[in-house]
This record gives C-alpha cells, structure tokens and sequence, in this order.
C-alpha cells in the first residue's frame, strides 16, 4: 500500500486473506449461510471465494446446531473448515457441539486428535438490529476450557489474525465486529496510530498498547477489545482534551487462553485498571480480568478496578435505546474520570 | 466376510466383556458409570465386519463398547480406560463413554454425534478416501434436532454416512411409545435416503443386511439409514432397571447368542467359549495390574 492511498476498509481485509488462504492451501474449506457469490455472505466477505473455489466454498442450511459438528468432523479428519455464522448471536445455537465435542475431543482422547476449525461470527450491536442480532456474546466462551478466542479490531493485522487462526492446530472462535467492516483497517504506521503512539506484541494473536504519552505518566490502563477499541480511543483523545488526564489502551485480540502481560505492564505503569466490552456486565470479559489483576498485581493498584459494559438485558431495536443500553465513549471517560485518584 | 463362528466368538466376548464389567462394579473394582451392549451384540458384529478399520470411521455413543470391540478388539484398552488405568485407550480421561482409537470415536451426548460422523463423510469425501462413515443411533437419540438436520445435510450434499438406528425400544428408563411418534424409517426417507428396516437378532441376518447397505453407499457415496429393532437385557446403566422382568424374559428367547449358538457344532462352540473366557481372564488380570492414571497426566 502507497503511503497516499486509503487503508481497506476491514471488510475487505478478511476477504483477501480469505482468498489468499484459499490458493495456498488446498485444506481450507469455507461453510456457511448465504455465502456463495454474488451474494457472497451476509457482510460479504466471502465474496468471489464460491466462483474461485466453487468445490470448497459450501452454502448451508439453516442448521447452525449441527454446522459446528461438520465443521468438527471435518477437523478432526485433517480439513481446515472455517465456518461462518452470520450473527454472533446464532452461536447460542451450537453450544452442545462447541463444549462437548469441538473443546473436549483433544483433550478427552488423550491427545489423539486435533480440531483445528475456525468460526468466524459478527459479534456487535449499534446498526439497530435489536436483541437477536445485536449482542456480543464471546463471553460465553470465555469460560470454554480448551477453545482460543480471538477477537478482531480495526486497528490489528486482520488479515494476520485470520492466517494464524487458519494455522492453529486448536478450534478457534475468530470475533469479529459488524461495524469494523465497512470502516478502514487503521493499523499502525511509524509505530503510531493517529497521534497515539502503539506498541505490538509479537504473540501469535497480538496486543496492542496504545499511548498518548510516550509510555510515561499515564494515569490508568483501559484494557478493551473489538468494536470497543474505536470507542475507547474515542475517549481517550476526549480525556486528554477535556481533562488532561493521559491513559493507556491494551486493545487484546486473544481473550481465550487469557493472557494479560501488556495489560499487566500498563497497570505496573499507571496504577489503574479500567475494563471495557459491549457485552453485558455480569459474568463478562471486564469479571476476569479483573480478577486476575488483582490476584497477580494487586500492589500496583491505588484503585479498584471497574467495568464499563453494557446492562444486564437486551440491546434494543430502537437506537436511542440501543445508545442507552451499550457503552459509549462517555461511559468510558466517566470511569476514568471517577477514579480514586487519577488527577495528578 | 467372517464366518458363523468368527461373528459368534465376536457377540459371545462381547457379552461376557459387558458381563464382567457389571461384576467389576459390583466388587467396587470400578467406577462411575457404563452403559452395556449386552442383548444388541449381533448388531455390532454383523455391521462392523462389513467395514474397514484402516479405512472406514465409526462414531458410536454412550452404549459403545460393544462397537468398539467389533471394530478394534482392542479389549485391554478399552477395560483399562473404564478401569481408569494409564494404559487405557485415552489414558483414562475418556471413560466409558468417550473413546478414540485410529478410526473409532464415541461421544456421551446423545444426538451431538451425528454431526459430526456427518462431518467426518464431508472430509473423507473431499479427500477421496472411499470411507464410509458409520454413526450408531438409537431410538432415544431420534428425539435430538441435530439428527434430522444432519439426515439433510447428508442427502443434500451426498455423503457416504451409514446411520443405524438400534432401537432397543428404551430411552433409559423411557419405553419408545413414551417418546417416539411416527415411523423411524419414513423419517429418513422424507429426506430423501435410502432405508431398511430389520427385526431380527440373528446375527447372520443383521450381517446381509448390513452387507446390502454398506456395498449401496459405497455404490452410490450417498447416505443410507438401516433401522435395527432390538433389545437390551441389562439395565440403561448399572442398577436403574424398572422394566418388566417378564418382558425381558420373553426377549430372552431372541438372544442373539441362542439364535446363533445353536448352529455351530456343539464342541466348537465350546472351543470358542472357552477361548473367550481365557482370553478375557487374561485382559482382566493385565487391566487389574496396569498403573492407574498419574495425577500429573491430567
């Protein structure tokens, strides 16, 4: 890419790491509702994969319940199925399969067999499409022993994360967002995105430390990930322009196994710990994590951690509810605002 | 194909394999739980001999060990497994319930299986291999959702999958009038597959029928459901047994074992037996022996 030309919208990111995947290996398989061309999946980005790959590339029934289990047999005989669920919200539908068959088997026959498959869902709400195709539910999988999920922002390598998910030997849950999409893949560029500088991890699913201030003299870490990585960066600018106080990001794309070094370093950093995710509250990603922050650096805190999420219910249909139900940048801003001591 | 005595000495290891495993619970030399074939052997033997172990797969259930000693013989492992032992077939984290080896699965779910033998079809199909993928069912497991979307997924797209239902007329505890309406085979015939039905324990004639559906979806790579009506004489378990005894005595007279028994020659019968019996003796002394499952290999 010319350092003039425009970045690629996310959408289109994932469809060229598709196709890319699809020439250089032959045991790549695609599944999925609707996602033949010209339609080429509900969010499209399957599209052209059916006429290149015609014979690997396989519209479904509506049968999502069983689809994980194909997908399954499919692993465990040395295919690599990726399996696309239109909405993250139909994952519900595969539970059985997800937690007694594709994150049992490895384990349960003793290391005979592997299941390396791929899901690919939209998670993610703010288009008013109301409590059924709106939720981010990877928090259910979170409490899956044996499954890896990796959750997609526009700021990461998307095009290395759907490869490495490709690659690994283990099923993993690829979470993506429906509003990341249509919007251009901002990844990072002299080492900065916009005015914030960003660190990489070289993990094979990498973290992403973004800061306003050169990694000094911040006041509090938000660790996030996924379609809130643009609302967290949002309030981040605003927290600096409004109120002069400078935080860290840790944008996560590894949720499961739960590996939390950058975050760890951040809060050794600023002494404060802010979680944020569009999914619900209780039981959620921000629970964890901070659990374990305070289990392995409770000495580095001067404050408790807090969540911002969305409320315990539905994410309704019309968007000033929806607005009112999911976490914004302002939610973002007043926990960091409101924490016990961030003004130096 | 094997003959009479070969399919005989397979259904009569199986029984006294099961046999010994509810007499190992009892002396407490087991535990937590199995789910015995005794009754249904003649499916297991006549089906399986039509398949090839290094070839074709077999997904089975929560009743599986009869399945799985027609397909491996492998009866130290799979004792081993149930006796928690290191040497056991998945180093005893599996259990009754959930074994694996080479072509062989089994999973505890009802009805979650059939997906994925489903799946195992699609990728032996795309590589070529000419496999055939065997799933076994029951009449508990036609009450799972998964089963009929996997019986269109596998008509629409042609896959070489071999449902058989063995309906033993129980859901644990629960008779199939009690959970079942309509006719088993005209469910898979609605999508489009073809069936047989058999009602019969005579293990010779499980074993043609079984011979006509494996050689159809090897001719054809498409589906094919054989329905099997029979009976188990054990529990569902180990003790939960609320069936008539006069029911069970009457099926009694259908034991696969009887039917077949008699048309061997009374001393190679006996040779038989006692080869089984000696044979057995001798996996159960090793199991007894084997290290139980380390800690640290959890």
């Amino acid at each position: 890419m010319s350092a003039s030309s425009q970045p690629l919208r996310c959408g289109q990111v994932l469809n060229r790491a598709l196709h890319e995947l699809f020439a250089t290996r032959d045991d790549v398989h695609l599944l999925g509702e609707d996602v033949l061309d010209p339609y080429g999946g509900a969010f499209k980005v399957t599209q052209g994969l059916s006429d290149a790959y015609p014979d690997r590339v396989l519209t479904t029934p509506i049968s999502e319940a069983s689809l994980f289990g194909v997908a399954a047999g499919m692993a465990l005989r040395g295919r690599r199925p990726i399996l696309e669920i239109m909405f993250g919200d139909f994952i519900a539908l595969g539970f059985d399969q997800i937690v007694n068959g594709i994150a049992k088997f490895r384990e349960m026959y003793d290391g005979q067999v592997t299941v390396p498959l791929v899901v690919r869902t939209p998670m993610g709400g703010r288009r008013g499409y109301g409590p059924t195709h709106s939720q981010s539910l990877e928090k259910l999988l979170l409490g899956v022993p044996n499954v890896v999920v990796v959750a997609t922002s526009e700021c990461h390598d998307l095009r290395g994360l759907l490869v490495s998910a490709v690659e690994d030997d283990r099923p993993v849950f690829l979470v993506e967002n429906k509003l990341m999409y249509g919007r251009p893949n901002r990844r990072p560029e002299d080492g900065h995105v916009g005015e914030l500088e960003v660190r990489e991890t070289g993990a094979r699913y990498p973290a992403l430390t973004f800061s306003g201030t050169g990694f000094g003299e911040a006041s509090a870490t938000i660790v996030t990930y996924g379609g809130m990585v643009p609302v967290v960066l949002d309030a981040v600018t605003d927290l600096i322009l409004e109120h002069e106080i400078f935080c860290e990001v840790v944008a996560l794309s590894q949720l499961l196994p739960m590996e939390l070094e950058p975050v760890l370093e951040s809060v050794a950093r600023t002494g404060a710990l802010v979680t944020a995710e569009e999914g619900t509250l209780t039981g959620g990603f921000g629970a964890e994590v901070s659990a374990r922050v305070q289990e392995l650096a409770w000495s580095e805190l001067r404050a408790p951690v807090r969540r911002v999420a969305a409320r315990d219910g539905i994410v309704p249909s019309a968007r000033p509810l929806e607005d009112a139900m999911l976490p914004g940048a302002q939610d973002v801003v007043e926990a960091i605002v409101s924490l016990e001591g961030v003004r130096r | 194909m094997a003959a009479l005595p070969d399919l005989y000495e397979r259904m009569f290891f199986i029984r006294r394999f099961e046999e010994t495993l509810l007499d190992l619970f009892a002396q407490g030399k087991l535990v937590g739980t199995t789910h015995t074939y005794i009754g249904q052997e003649a499916n297991a033997v006549g089906i399986l001999d039509h398949l090839e172990p290094e070839r074709d797969v077999v997904f089975s259930n929560h009743r599986c060990h009869g399945h799985y000693l027609a397909f491996t013989d492998d009866a130290f492992g799979l004792l081993s497994e149930v006796m928690g032992k290191a040497t056991g077939v998945c180093g005893g984290k599996g259990g009754s319930q959930h074994l694996c080896r080479g072509n062989f699965y089994s999973n505890g779910v009802l009805g979650s299986i059939v997906p994925v033998a489903t799946g195992i079809a699609l990728a032996e199909k795309v590589k070529g291999t000419g496999a055939l993928s065997t799933v076994f069912l029951g009449d508990g497991t036609l009450g799972q959702g998964v089963t009929y979307e996997s019986l269109n997924i596998s008509s629409l797209w042609s896959l070489p999958v071999l449902f058989v239902v063995e309906n033993n007329h129980y859901a644990q505890s629960t008779p199939v009038e009690l959970e079942l309406a309509g006719s088993i085979a005209a469910r898979a015939a609605a999508f489009g597959i073809e069936t047989a039905e058999l009602d019969t324990t005579d293990v010779e004639e499980v074993h043609d029928a079984a011979g006509r559906a494996v050689a159809r979806v090897r001719e054809t790579g498409r589906p094919f459901f054989l329905v099997l009506d029979t009976y188990r004489f054990s529990p569902h378990s180990k003790g939960d047994d609320n069936r008539d005894p006069a029911e069970i005595e009457e099926r009694r007279g259908r034991d696969p074992l009887a039917v077949a028994g008699p048309r061997l020659d009374a001393s190679e019968r006996e040779a038989v037996e006692q080869a089984c019996e000696r044979r057995l003796a001798e996996v159960v002394e090793a199991a007894e022996a084997a290290p139980a499952a380390a800690p640290e290999a959890a």
